[in-house]
């Protein structure tokens, strides 16, 4: 009964700009949420915690590297999260990594958000990567030319007999649009290296979030084709020999075939700081450029032994 | 309740500060939701004004290239949505009368909790599931070139879509007053006339804001729709594009805004397509609750 009191008491003394007290605090609560605080740009290299993000692609080297170098030195932490190039990067023109994974070089857009942010992000080659073209097991052909990707690719051919399989028709898988591997395998691919070239994936491509994605489809699936990093290749997929063109010798993905350059479809990857790294975030990215480079084959990928 | 004798101070100032906390509370979900809505006002209304509305209402999705046509997408995501319901609808009332109406006590006990453990199956797993189980089991039955279709997306959607109408169907058919199945049984129906011609019609207004509620499930999930629907933004015309690849609005924004860069034409268009989304769940859960407010004005029934 005391209690109803109470609750009566304060109800008639409700007063309206008692409600108005309330939107003004809902107000500003909708404002400061506006308004995204800009958060402080850590100096790189400064601290001993190195935060690492960006590519898939690379996730699980940059994850090797990063052990390797804490049980070498560990007074250091590194942490290694994936996301995409385009994360890795924008996360580091935010300030809130120190190191960004790529498996493209970086844009022009954003470099020039570097620029209106007084950043100068530098470069790092890491390691070589080879794109893997992909089919199911029980598909009988075992080699394909760069044009007739192409034409794959862009819904020409569109039964595996006209490649000189069985009769069936080809489904197209690929990376989502956003990853690195999508955009390096349109310009290099589908579009042969020409610039002009204002080919596109043909609509039915199947865009799927992940590498998993398209090893689970090739397993089960004897239509499928599809592309992805040399490193993430299970063995019960069938890689594919590649030729430039027809009268071009085929060559399956290895790590002497993309050292050599003799395998087509092999990119460059990345790594950025912003601006000049200096203490330890220096100290490992040598290292990755050095002793790092033995861990490479073990992923998959291919490590520089020459590169100037 | 009207005696303003007692009013001691603690009392006063305690129940003062739990109500306006209250208040606030309450309040704050209103808040949230008109700032979610600005937020995504703010961050979507530019891509009209930096896309073409003919690229926009286009059909090509190449968000890389600069075409974002989002026709594919909306029809996607109504194609896979529609489907669903379509599928989940007789299921879902089915089960509701089972419940309420056909089982005994125990197995009503038993099934009640094992329609909300359904509901609480992480959508990742019930992508996986689909990913590994349903999609080549789809690809094999029927004989299609990839399992990977907007039809393998409906169905895990209708199993998601299930426990949402399953529960909510039921409430309505336990608020028909139990004088209708008496009055149907001393017509000389059966068990089953009284069912299907008196208490489901009944309950016909509590049903169709189960369907609604469903539907609002099934429009925004992502996850198992984007591991199972493949991704592909094609026009789906034509008879057999429930057995082709689709790409939903949901999935594209999920699998685009982790890699987009911030402020860029890309960005604003994917914002825009989450205030398409937000406007269709608004709508549809107006309509539920449409339905909701207007049981209290028939006549025996809330």
């Amino acid at each position: 009964m005391k209690w109803a009191t109470g609750l009566e008491f304060a109800r008639a003394r409700q007063a309206p700009w008692r409600s108005l007290l309330v939107w003004l605090i809902l107000l500003g609560i909708l404002l400061s949420g506006c308004s995204a605080p800009q958060q402080s740009t850590p100096q790189p290299g400064s601290s001993r915690t190195i935060i690492n993000k960006g590519s898939d692609t690379l996730v699980n080297l940059a994850l090797a590297w990063a052990e390797a170098y804490m049980a070498l030195h560990p007074e250091v932490t590194i942490s290694v999260t994936g996301g995409g190039s385009g994360t890795g990067l924008t996360a580091m023109l935010n300030g809130t990594i120190d190191l960004a994974n790529a498996s493209r070089s970086i844009k022009q857009e954003e470099l020039d958000q570097a620029a209106k942010l007084g950043i100068e992000p530098i470069e790092y080659v890491v390691a070589l990567d080879a794109i893997a073209i992909v089919v199911n097991l029980e598909n009988p052909v075992d080699r394909i030319t760069l044009p007739q990707l192409s034409a794959i690719y862009t819904g020409q051919i569109t039964n595996w007999s006209q490649l000189g399989g069985d009769n069936l028709p080809i489904v197209l898988l690929s990376r989502e649009s956003n990853s690195g591997t999508y955009v390096y395998f349109l310009e290099n691919v589908i579009r042969l290296g020409d610039s002009d070239s204002k080919l596109l994936f043909a609509p039915d491509t199947l865009l799927m979030p992940s590498s998993e994605g398209i090893s689970v489809e090739v397993r089960q699936n004897p239509n499928a084709i599809g592309y992805d990093g040399l490193g993430y290749v299970t063995p019960d997929q069938k890689v594919l020999a590649v030729a430039i063109d027809e009268n071009s010798p085929y060559v399956k993905p290895s790590v002497e075939t993309v050292n050599d350059g003799s395998y087509p479809i092999s990119r460059e990857l990345y790594m950025y700081t912003p601006g000049e790294p200096s203490g330890e975030l220096a100290a490992y990215l040598e290292w990755i450029r050095t002793d790092g480079q033995e861990l490479i084959p073990k992923l998959g990928f291919v490590p520089l032994i020459d590169e100037p | 309740m009207t005696s303003p004798v007692d009013r001691r101070e603690p009392i006063k100032l305690g129940a003062f500060l739990i109500e306006w906390f209250v208040r606030l509370a309450g309040l704050s979900t209103i808040g949230f939701v008109i700032l979610i809505f600005f937020f995504l006002l703010r961050e979507g209304i530019p891509a009209l004004f930096e896309v073409p509305l003919s690229n926009l209402f286009g059909t090509a999705w190449y968000p890389t290239f600069g075409y974002y046509g989002t026709i594919p997408l909306i029809l996607g995501s109504l194609l896979v949505t529609l489907t669903a319901v379509v599928i989940a609808l007789p299921l879902g009332i089915a089960s509701a009368v089972f419940v309420r109406e056909v089982a005994p006590n125990w197995v009503r006990e038993v099934l009640k909790p094992l329609i909300e453990v359904l509901a609480g199956i992480p959508s990742v797993v019930l992508g996986f599931f689909g990913m590994t189980i349903l999609v080549p089991a789809i690809r094999t039955l029927l004989n299609i070139p990839t399992g990977l279709t907007a039809f393998s997306g409906a169905l895990v959607l209708a199993y998601m879509a299930l426990p949402t109408i399953i529960s909510v169907a039921e409430d309505a058919l336990d608020a028909v007053p139990k004088s209708y199945r008496d009055a149907g049984l001393a017509m000389g129906a059966t068990r089953w006339q009284t069912i299907w011609r008196v208490v489901v019609p009944a309950a016909r207004s509590g049903i169709v804001t189960a369907v609604m509620l469903g539907l609002g499930r099934a429009i925004g999930e992502t996850m198992a729709v984007m591991m199972i629907t493949g991704n592909a933004a094609r026009m789906p015309l034509g008879l057999d594009a429930l057995f082709k690849p689709v790409r939903t609005m949901t999935a594209t924004v999920a699998a685009e805004m982790g890699e987009v860069a911030q402020g860029s034409v890309h960005y604003h268009v994917l914002f825009g397509i989450g205030i398409i989304l937000f406007l269709v769940t608004f709508v549809i859960n107006l309509f539920a609750a449409k339905s909701i407010f207007k049981k209290r004005y028939r006549g025996g029934l809330r």
